[in-house]
């Protein structure tokens, strides 16, 4: 489970530069400080045009080197996913497809017969990953869903709703922040298994479907920044508390759920360790889980090299699309959470 | 109701938005309290937090004290599994192949992304390029060590075969014992490269310039400003992605079980996989409970420590 190894967006602080004036709640200073940070901005421009030719050379090629070792892992990825894996013995080195074939990603997704998976080298034991694929996106869809508008409606309550004792439970709320994932890891499993939810998509959605502190923390603050007017004009209309949250306040902060929704559907996208403790029956498994058991299909000899960048790939593939459409407000983001 | 008011109406509630920027009030009007709709807000969020925050926090910590296998009720045993736990020598030798495990992750990842950041900052404000540094941080860690995995491999691997056709020797790079784990870690730099490099990244564009025009006027070289004005101005910056990701390195998972599953012997064997081992491969729940209390509690220290340590609060900078 990713949730253990990468330091996740949850532990990060929210506020963000671009929306500085909406992120805080002391109203004008927010002016000075959006102003300054677009002064530095402008200033560190400066910076970017007075280097010297030679250092911009430098640079380029050290960027380069960079994008290139980043992208090439990818790269070797669709290479091997798209060669027969008896052929990769001979050319290990060839950077093409070694006698291009889709028999990797029929084979992944069960439509080989078993007899043409042996054949190009796969191991010839039953693996789906279009279900996978399937389970995975009912699973995450469920969650981001979930998570997103619950911790929504919470962040509402504790941003823009005034009621005694508000700040003192905001302040319990966030201790959950603090709790590693591997310490309710345990306990988590114990209580899914007491409720029955193994191997249930429910049961690998629970412990995330109501809340995460992160998103409660990150949407509060763009809450806090509501013009208020707005909302009394709305209340003095007569609309209701619900109404005035899905009408008004919520539209007024969606540029900054659809960012956290996405960053939290890659999150769960991701995950590991959970699902593999709860999701275990084929009719429940994610992609990240299969691909793990795929590895170790093949213990001795050989893997199915070419099957497992396939699969590899169909895991990665939801992402990179994710990544071309909203690389700009995903890199945003989490460049803003770096800055209080 | 509002239903019942005219379209134009809301319309015009959004025309006297000012473009949602600072000039709400602060001023608090009399109304009533929030309370009830607050609660009713609330709910789910409170159902998550006590279900599956408080709850298992108390419980895990109960469990730790009790021998528990799944299949019967726990037993309260005291503090027999962290007595335990302190003579087992697979269990100190999981916090030393973590502590190494942390120590290149962090140390490399943080010198390498001080790098790569400064050379975004001075050469391209390019978005693509810095999505394109970020990209291997959103896929999967399963996805990534698998690809290193089998980059890495030593019969068909592109890395070994390079080494053959160059004339060295192959590398085991995940069957040797002394290479394992660092083969782990940097596979898992270059997975957070590009995440830490933005973090740090943003921190160099919030140093304002008019610093560096003095340090240039003084003289200063390259060398001198940025040891001497970019390191100490960007400290909390790198106090905060020091504390998250070093929290994050400690629970090193999924890499580990997909590629070594803590082999060879116990050179990878570290922490939180060895808790998971003790719990569904061993049915040792207690067991492995104290050991994620004992993980909470040195997680927390590191992270206190660091903060103090860095004085990650007080910038250098006058805001």
């Amino acid at each position: 489970m990713s949730i253990l190894t990468r330091p996740r967006p949850e532990d990060l602080d929210g506020s963000s530069a671009d929306d500085l004036a909406l992120a805080t709640d002391e109203g004008p200073r927010t002016t000075s400080r959006g102003a300054r940070a677009a002064a530095r901005a402008a200033a560190s421009d400066e910076g970017f045009r007075t280097s010297s030719r030679r250092s911009r050379i430098f640079g380029g090629i050290a960027l380069g080197v960079v994008v290139v070792g980043t992208l090439f892992p990818f790269w070797w990825m669709i290479r091997t996913a798209f060669s027969t894996n008896n052929a990769m013995f001979s050319d290990p080195l060839s950077l093409l497809p070694v006698e291009f074939t889709f028999g990797a990603f029929e084979r992944v997704l069960g439509i080989a017969t078993t007899s043409d998976a042996l054949a190009e080298g796969g191991s010839g034991a039953d693996i789906n990953f279009g279900l996978y694929l399937l389970n995975s996106v009912i699973v995450c869809v469920l969650i981001t869903v979930g998570q997103v508008v619950f911790s929504a409606a919470a962040a509402y309550a504790f941003g823009v709703l005034r009621w005694r004792g508000r700040d003192t439970v905001f302040a319990i709320f966030l201790v959950a922040l603090l709790v590693p994932g591997i310490f309710t890891l345990l306990p988590n499993f114990i209580l899914v298994k007491e409720l029955g939810l193994l191997n249930t998509f429910i049961g690998i959605a629970l412990p995330s479907i109501f809340m995460s502190p992160f998103v409660v923390f990150f949407l509060r603050q763009f809450f806090l920044g509501v013009n208020r007017s707005i909302l009394e004009a709305a209340v003095i209309d007569g609309a209701g508390t619900w109404r005035i949250f899905y009408r008004i306040a919520a539209p007024l902060v969606a540029p900054q759920i659809v960012t956290i929704a996405i960053l939290q559907f890659i999150f769960y996208w991701n995950d590991y360790l959970w699902p593999l403790l709860v999701g275990q029956s084929e009719d429940t498994k994610l992609l990240t889980v299969g691909l793990g058991i795929f590895k170790s299909q093949t213990p001795q000899g050989s893997p199915d090299w070419a099957g497992l960048m396939a699969g590899a790939l169909l895991a990665a593939v939801p992402i990179f699309i994710l990544v071309v459409i909203f690389g700009r407000r995903i890199v945003g983001s989490i460049q803003s959470s770096g800055v209080k | 109701m509002v239903a019942t008011k005219p379209a134009a109406r809301r319309s015009d509630l959004k025309s006297a938005m000012p473009a949602r920027r600072s000039d709400f009030t602060s001023a608090k009007p009399a109304r009533r309290s929030d309370f009830r709709s607050a609660m009713l807000f609330l709910i789910p969020a409170f159902i998550g937090f006590i279900a599956f925050f408080a709850w298992p926090t108390v419980r895990g910590v109960y469990l730790s004290f009790t021998e528990f296998n799944l299949l019967q009720p726990p037993e309260w045993i005291g503090f027999d599994n962290y007595v335990a736990i302190a003579g087992d020598p697979v269990f100190w030798n999981s916090l030393v192949v973590t502590s190494e495990y942390v120590l290149i992750n962090i140390g490399v990842q943080t010198i390498a992304a001080l790098v790569l950041a400064v050379l975004l900052q001075r050469f391209t404000r390019s978005m693509v390029v810095r999505g394109v540094v970020l990209l291997p941080y959103l896929i999967a860690n399963v996805v990534v060590a698998l690809v290193w995995f089998w980059l890495a491999d030593y019969n068909l691997g592109l890395i070994n075969s390079t080494l053959d056709a160059v004339g060295f020797d192959r590398v085991g790079f995940f069957g040797n014992e002394a290479l394992a784990m660092p083969t782990i870690a940097l596979i898992n730099v270059w997975r957070h490269l590009g995440y830490t490099t933005l973090l740090i990244f943003a921190g160099l564009q919030a140093i304002p310039r008019d610093v560096y025009e003095a340090a240039e006027v003084d003289g200063a070289g390259e060398a001198r400003t940025f040891f001497g004005i970019t390191l100490p101005l960007l400290r909390p910056v790198l106090a905060f992605v020091l504390v998250i990701t070093l929290v994050g390195a400690f629970q090193i998972f999924d890499t580990i079980a997909v590629t070594t599953g803590g082999g060879p012997v116990d050179a990878t064997r570290a922490i939180t996989y060895y808790i998971y081992e003790r719990a569904f491969g061993r049915f040792d729940f207690g067991y492995a409970s104290a050991m994620s209390v004992i993980l909470m509690i040195i997680l927390g220290a590191v992270a206190l420590i660091q903060l103090r340590v860095l004085r990650a609060n007080d910038s250098d900078l006058e805001r």
